[in-house]
């Protein structure tokens, strides 16, 4: 079972009793809450992986990005192989 | 949608594509373990942009595809009896057990609903005190967490109308069966990536070394899907067979542990009857005695008829990608999405049903490969 | 001699059995709930049949039988769909809808209220879409046979298309275009059956076609086929018209619009938006010269204001559907088999 969606934490609720923590996470547009009780680390304005209801990871922007800096290096390495053939 | 949409955009996706052609110089066989991944690749038409050099073949990654015929026939029988809400995925309802579905329970009266978390199950429990609510508990490592949770909070909460019923399996142990199969044409493996999110990837070395083959733990967008080939093809092109991590948004190399914790908690590793593959020991997961009270399978004695695998179903041959949907002689004709033999084509990421989907169909006077030379621009 | 009570009854607030029951309660509850709401010269003669002109050409005749749960929905109600709904599938035969009918099954225990606001969107819709509830049912049924409101509404239009539209009349090269985004019924709908919230809430499209398809009418277009979006979205409203035609249908999964929200509640709830319901979304298949001329006319139309260009009509002759891939990939569009079902792997 894999469809894990990434969303964006857009609130957080402790629950007073037992610590259990749920965040109301946007995805698009639609917000659904969220037990964050497996992402401690997790907090307002990071993005998570949801799967049936529970983040189970939060999203490393830094290495989300690398690989469209990986491809845009080789578009930069093409121009410049075009231009000095 | 951020982290969704530009793994999806053209012109990145073809500068991948662009960049597993030029590496990949001789043919490769590479399984993608997880039916989310067969289902963005079959839907997107992912096999199109790849050099004819790569094959892909699909792995048994599907938990509903696997789930053997006697535990839906559990679920069944369990539904329909009195006083009972049987909970279960949307991807599950309509695969056939020796004689019926869920869903076909529900229009013989039962009480089936279709849930998005077992959290909702547990909702349930707690709305209806009067009513035995069971969660039909399928998955891989990914959904084990959740599952965990909602037990160990209905033991926490001391609910006694709450169970579910575990058909848990794991990841590791298929991939090592279908490469240990005789006749496997298996090079290396797309590892499930939001499996890996939660386990991690460390158990991944032994079999990697064990069979010399490279295991990259990749995610589910074409973006994904392409790096995860080019990183497997540049291992086999060199000669190495290491684990690789391209999921690195989202996967470490621990994994999750806090979820790991509560799953060990509740759970157990056991041995597993995989639908179509057969036995695998130490392959799936059951609950701990300390939590025997949430177990279905002991709360609840449903009478169960005779179970019988459809003879012509090949579903097992397909799972371990021995064989393409198509190659099936039932393909299309006697097994259909709407008169399923097996669950390959029943569960929405089943290869059988992607494949009779999203047009490979052998009985069309077009193959594949004609839709895909069509020029239309 | 009078024999009925002169002290008005008070207003139920719930349906009984006896307000099927064809006798004082039915009687009180046409003469104070639907004649008010409908009433035109037709309905007002309290006929058993209704009389009215449909003009001097052909005649087109629909029905369709509503059922939808909730009730009630963002942007709507089972009223707006009855009344939509019916119009728009004469619309799509290229007829104007004259006269309507409208049968009610109705469940014991439905709250007055409830009714009344059907009821009420219903005058409404009929109004904006210039046609008169000429005749009508009522029926009751015993609580726990029925989900609230059953409504059946037929339709009888005038033909004005100058030429016969359908899938049959549909050629290869011919433009595919979308009237606007789709998949916002379907999820308003399941918004309120799974509880989802939005930033900005997800209204139904439900609406009246017929300007739209008038405008095209009137600007001369030489229009093939209209087919309006219901129950299994763009997908089978395609499907259906290539198992008529046998021809094969193209389309370009970048240029079908769906917006942001249904995009993310799609996406959370494992739905395909090509299947998703729609109410207020119809395909018009014009020649390849006149798509743009159609789309500017489309566009100045309120409720097809958002028109694309999403396919094209290919020579093959296959009766399927394709779809090109965002990032190229091509794969068949399959019918939907039985209901879509949300996924989680």
């Amino acid at each position: 079972m894999c469809l894990a969606v990434p969303g964006k934490i857009v609130s957080v609720v402790v629950e007073e009793n037992c610590g259990f923590r749920r965040g109301k996470v946007d995805f698009g547009g639609v917000r659904r809450e969220v037990s964050l009780d497996y992402t401690p680390e997790a907090s307002v304005g990071d993005y998570v992986m949801v799967h049936v209801g529970f983040a189970l990871s939060v999203v490393d922007e830094a290495e989300a990005q690398l690989v469209f800096d990986a491809l845009r290096d080789l578009d930069l390495l093409d121009e410049l192989q075009e231009v000095s053939p | 949608m951020k982290f969704l949409d530009e793994y999806r955009d053209f012109a990145p996706v073809q500068r991948m594509a662009d960049q597993v052609r030029k590496a990949a110089t001789q043919p490769w066989t590479i399984m993608e373990v997880c039916g989310g991944q067969t289902y963005t690749i079959v839907k997107t038409g992912l096999q199109e942009l790849l050099p004819d050099l790569v094959t892909l073949i699909h792995g048994p990654g599907c938990p509903v595809c696997v789930t053997p015929t006697a535990m839906i026939d559990r679920a069944v029988g369990t539904a329909l009896l009195p006083n009972v809400i049987l909970c279960s995925f949307g991807d599950m309802v309509r695969v056939p057990g020796s004689s019926q579905s869920l869903l076909d329970a529900k229009a013989q009266g039962a009480d089936v609903r279709i849930v998005y978390s077992p959290l909702d199950a547990l909702q349930l429990a707690r709305r209806n005190p009067d009513k035995e609510v069971i969660f039909f508990a399928v998955g891989f490592e990914t959904t084990a967490p959740a599952n965990a949770m909602a037990v160990w909070l209905a033991s926490r909460e001391g609910l006694m109308n709450f169970s579910i019923l575990v058909s848990h399996v794991l990841v590791p142990p298929a991939m090592e069966a279908v490469v240990s199969a005789e006749g496997s044409k298996v090079q290396a493996f797309l590892a499930a990536g939001h499996a890996c999110m939660v386990t991690g990837y460390e158990e991944y070395h032994a079999i990697s070394r064990k069979y010399a083959v490279p295991i990259v733990v990749t995610g589910f967008e074409p973006l994904d899907l392409l790096q995860g080939i080019l990183m497997t093809i540049e291992q086999l092109e060199s000669g190495r067979a290491e684990v690789e991590n391209q999921y690195t948004r989202a996967v470490r190399q621990t994994g999750n542990q806090l979820a790991q914790r509560r799953v060990a908690e509740v759970f157990e590793v056991t041995h597993r009857d995989w639908r179509g593959i057969g036995y695998i020991p130490s392959s799936g997961l059951s609950l701990r005695t300390s939590f025997e009270r949430f177990d279905a399978a002991v709360k609840f004695h449903p009478s169960l008829g005779e179970i019988e695998e459809s003879g012509e179903c090949m579903a097992g041959l397909v799972l371990q990608g021995l064989l393409r949907p198509y190659e099936c002689p039932a393909f299309g004709t006697r097994c259909t999405p709407d008169t399923p033999l097996g669950a390959p084509m029943v569960s929405s990421e089943g290869a059988c049903a992607a494949y009779f989907h999203f047009g490979k169909r052998k009985e069309n006077n077009e193959s594949f490969v004609s839709l895909a030379s069509a020029n239309y621009g | 001699m009078n024999l009925s009570c002169p002290l008005p009854r008070p207003i139920m607030d719930r349906i009984l059995l006896a307000h099927g029951g064809g006798g004082r309660l039915t009687h009180q509850l046409i003469e104070n709930l639907f004649l008010p709401a409908f009433s035109n010269p037709a309905l007002n003669l309290r006929h058993d049949g209704a009389l009215f002109n449909a003009g001097n050409g052909q005649l087109a005749m629909t029905t369709d039988t509503y059922v939808v749960h909730p009730l009630l929905f963002p942007g709507g109600n089972i009223g707006d769909l009855a009344i939509n709904g019916t119009v728009n599938d004469l619309a799509m035969c290229g007829a104007r809808a004259v006269a309507l009918s409208a049968g009610f099954v109705l469940e014991e225990g439905l709250a007055m209220e409830t009714l009344e606001v059907v009821v009420a969107s219903m005058r409404d819709a009929a109004l904006a879409a210039g046609v008169p509830v000429v005749t009508g049912d009522t029926k009751v049924v015993d609580r726990g046979k029925g989900d609230g409101i059953f409504i059946n509404t037929t339709g009888v239009g005038s033909v004005f298309a100058p030429q016969p539209v359908g899938p049959t009349f549909v050629s290869p090269g011919d433009a595919v275009i979308i009237s606007g985004d789709l998949g916002s019924h379907g999820i308003a709908i399941l918004s309120v059956r799974e509880g989802l919230e939005f930033e900005a809430p997800v209204f139904s499209d439900t609406a009246c076609l017929l300007p739209a398809v008038e405008a095209l009418f009137e600007a001369g277009i030489e229009v093939h086929c209209l087919r309006d979006l219901t129950r299994g979205g763009l997908s089978s409203a395609l499907n259906e018209i290539v198992v008529i035609n046998g021809l094969r249908i193209t389309i370009e999964e970048a240029l079908i619009p769906v917006s942001d929200v249904v995009r993310g509640a799609c996406e959370l709830l494992g739905l395909d938006p090509l299947y998703v319901a729609n109410e207020g979304r119809f395909v018009v298949f014009v020649r390849e010269k006149d798509a743009e001329y159609a789309l500017t006319v489309l566009r100045s139309q309120k409720v097809s204001s958002h028109a694309v260009r999403a396919g094209t009509v290919l020579e093959h002759t296959s009766g399927i559907v394709t779809i090109r891939s965002r990032i190229g990939g091509n794969r068949v569009l399959d019918m939907l088999s039985g209901e879509q079902l949300p996924r989680i792997c």
